[in-house]
C-alpha cells in the first residue's frame, strides 16, 4: 500500500480520518520495539525544532523520537536569542531553518502558525502545538494510550474531566473520538463547560456527550477518565477556584469505590491528581507521556518515508 | 401621492451601481463597509425600508459612477445575502446578477482573534475564511478556527473601510 503521509504535514486533527489515525497507531506499534534500542531508518536525516514557546515534554520526546530513529535534530528551546528576538518574521525564520533540515517540528503561540508552516516549505512541517489551537500529536499519543492499554477504542466509556473550555487537549481529543464508537461523559465545573460549537459539532458527527458535574457517578460509568489541569487563571477570585480544585480532585478512594478506570492526564498535573494514585495499576499517565515517542518515531517515519517494516 | 410621484423621489442615475433587495436596515451597514462616508465624488440614494410589494420591505443603495469589485460584492453578500446588484450604463440596466458568496473568502476582512498568524506583522499570510453557516451567517478562520458570527464579521467590515 502506497505511503500517503509521504512528505505531507501534520497539523490538526481535524482533517484526519480514521484510517490515518489507525495508520500513525499501527507505525507506532510497529516502533515500540525500537523504542529503547533505537533503529538507524533515519540515518543522516535532520529535524529541526522550532520552539517559539518553551515545552519540555513535547520538545523532548520529538527529540528523543528522532534520535532512536537515528536521525539527529537541530533548533531551540525558546525564542531566547534566536534571530527572532532580532525581529525576523516566523516565515522568513521557517524559510531560512528549511534550507538545513529535511522535517520540521514548530511549536508557535500564534494560532495557525503550522499552518502558515506547512503552506510556506516544501519539506513536511509537524505541529507542536499552536496557540490555543491544535497540538495534533498529543491527541496522537492519546488516542494511542487508550488503545494500548484498552485493547481498542472503540464500544469504550470515556470521562473528559477538568478544564472542557480551554483545554485544546480535551477539546482536539473529544473531536478525535468522533471518528470511533465511544460513549463520551463530559465532566466540568459550569465555568469550564465545552464550548457550544463544539458540542454541536461532536452531535452533528454522531458522538452524543452527556455533560455532568457528578465525578463519582463519571467515574464509576467510565471505562477511561482523561483529567485535565484546572488553571488558577480561569476564576476570577482564588476561592472560587479552591472550591472547584478541591471537587475535582481525583484520588485513590474515588478510584478504588468506582471500579478503578484507568486514568490518563496529558500532565504537568498539579491538584486535580492526588499523588496517593501513583502507585496504583490503572494510573497510567506516565506511559501516556512515553507514548510520545513510539507515536512520533511513527508520524516522522510515515512523513519522511522511511525504510522499515 | 400617486405611485408615479412616489418613484420620482429617488433619482435615477446614468452610469453607476443599484444595490437592490438589501435586507431591511441594513443599507448603512452597506454604505459603512464600502467606505462610502469617505467618498466625496460620488452621489448617492439610500432607501430604508421602502415597500418591496409581497407586504415585504426592502433597503436599496444608489451610488453613481460607482461599479463593484468582487470583494464588495462578497462584503454585501455577507450582511445581505438577498441583495442583488443592478449595473446602470446610460440610464438602462445593463446587468443584474444576485450578490455572491463565495465558499473562500480571502482578504476581505481580519479574524478577530488577536492572536490568530494572520493578525502577526509582517507574516506574509491574508486572512482567510470559509462560510460554516450560510443561514446565519458564521464563518470559520482557516489558521485558528475562530469562528465569527454575523455581528462580528460587519465590525471588521465597518473596521477596515
Ligand atoms: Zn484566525
Amino acid at each position: 500500500m502506497p505511503n500517503t503521509f509521504e512528505g505531507t504535514d501534520f497539523i490538526t486533527i481535524r482533517d484526519k480520518t480514521r484510517e490515518e489515525l489507525e495508520i500513525v497507531m499501527d507505525k507506532a506499534r510497529q516502533m515500540e520495539q525500537y523504542r529503547n534500542v533505537g533503529t538507524d531508518s533515519a540515518r543522516g536525516h535532520l529535524m529541526g525544532t522550532l520552539f517559539f514557546e518553551p515545552s519540555t515534554r513535547t520538545r523532548i520526546s520529538f527529540q528523543a523520537a528522532m534520535k532512536r530513529l537515528g536521525g539527529d535534530t537541530v533548533g531551540f528551546p525558546s525564542p531566547e536569542g534566536s534571530s527572532v528576538q532580532k525581529g525576523e518574521t516566523l516565515a522568513d525564520t521557517l524559510r531560512t531553518v528549511s534550507q538545513y533540515v529535511d522535517i520540521l517540528v514548530l511549536r508557535h503561540p500564534s494560532e495557525g502558525s503550522a499552518k502558515l508552516a506547512a503552506e510556506l516549505l516544501d519539506i513536511p512541517v509537524m505541529n507542536g502545538g499552536d496557540g490555543s489551537a491544535n497540538h495534533p500529536t498529543q491527541t496522537l499519543l492519546d488516542l494511542y494510550t487508550i488503545r494500548k492499554e484498552l485493547g481498542k477504542i472503540d464500544g469504550k466509556t470515556i470521562t473528559l474531566a477538568g478544564d472542557l473550555r480551554y483545554s485544546r487537549t480535551t477539546r482536539s481529543l473529544a473531536r478525535a473520538l468522533t471518528r470511533f464508537d465511544v460513549e463520551l461523559i463530559l465532566n466540568s465545573p459550569e465555568q469550564l463547560k465545552m464550548k457550544e460549537d463544539l458540542l454541536v459539532e461532536l452531535e452533528e458527527k454522531g458522538l452524543s456527550p452527556k455533560e455532568t458535574n457528578d465525578l463519582e457517578s463519571s467515574t464509576a460509568e467510565a471505562d477511561l477518565i482523561y483529567a485535565t489541569r484546572i488553571q488558577k487563571e480561569r476564576f476570577p477570585d482564588i476561592s472560587e477556584y479552591k472550591k472547584v480544585a478541591h471537587a475535582y480532585e481525583i484520588d485513590k478512594d474515588l478510584l478504588e469505590k468506582n471500579g478503578e478506570p484507568l486514568l490518563l492526564h496529558p500532565l504537568p498535573r498539579v491538584n486535580e491528581i492526588n499523588t496517593d494514585v501513583d502507585d496504583m495499576d490503572n494510573t497510567v499517565f506516565f506511559n501516556q507521556a512515553g507514548n510520545g515517542v513510539p507515536v512520533r518515531m511513527a508520524l516522522i517515519s510515515l512523513l519522511l518515508d522511511l525504510p522499515g517494516r | 401621492m400617486t405611485p408615479d410621484k412616489q418613484k420620482m423621489k429617488i433619482t435615477r442615475i446614468e452610469n453607476g451601481t443599484v444595490i437592490d433587495h438589501i435586507n431591511p436596515g441594513s443599507a448603512l451597514k452597506v454604505f459603512g463597509i464600502l467606505g462610502l462616508d469617505e467618498d466625496e465624488e460620488s452621489s448617492i440614494t439610500i432607501a430604508i425600508r421602502v415597500n418591496s410589494g409581497k407586504m415585504s420591505e426592502k433597503d436599496l443603495l444608489k451610488i453613481e459612477d460607482k461599479f463593484l469589485t468582487p470583494k464588495e460584492s462578497a462584503m454585501i453578500a455577507l450582511i445581505s445575502p438577498r441583495a442583488t446588484i443592478n449595473i446602470i450604463r446610460s440610464f438602462e440596466v445593463d446587468e443584474k446578477h444576485p450578490v455572491e458568496l463565495p465558499e473562500k473568502l480571502t482578504g476581505i476582512f481580519d479574524c478577530d482573534n488577536p492572536n490568530c498568524i494572520t493578525n502577526q506583522d509582517r507574516e506574509p499570510v491574508e486572512p482567510q475564511f470559509e462560510v460554516a453557516e450560510k443561514e446565519e451567517l458564521s464563518v470559520r478562520c482557516l489558521y485558528c478556527d475562530n469562528l465569527m458570527d454575523e455581528g462580528q464579521v460587519t465590525h471588521q467590515l465597518i473596521q477596515e473601510s
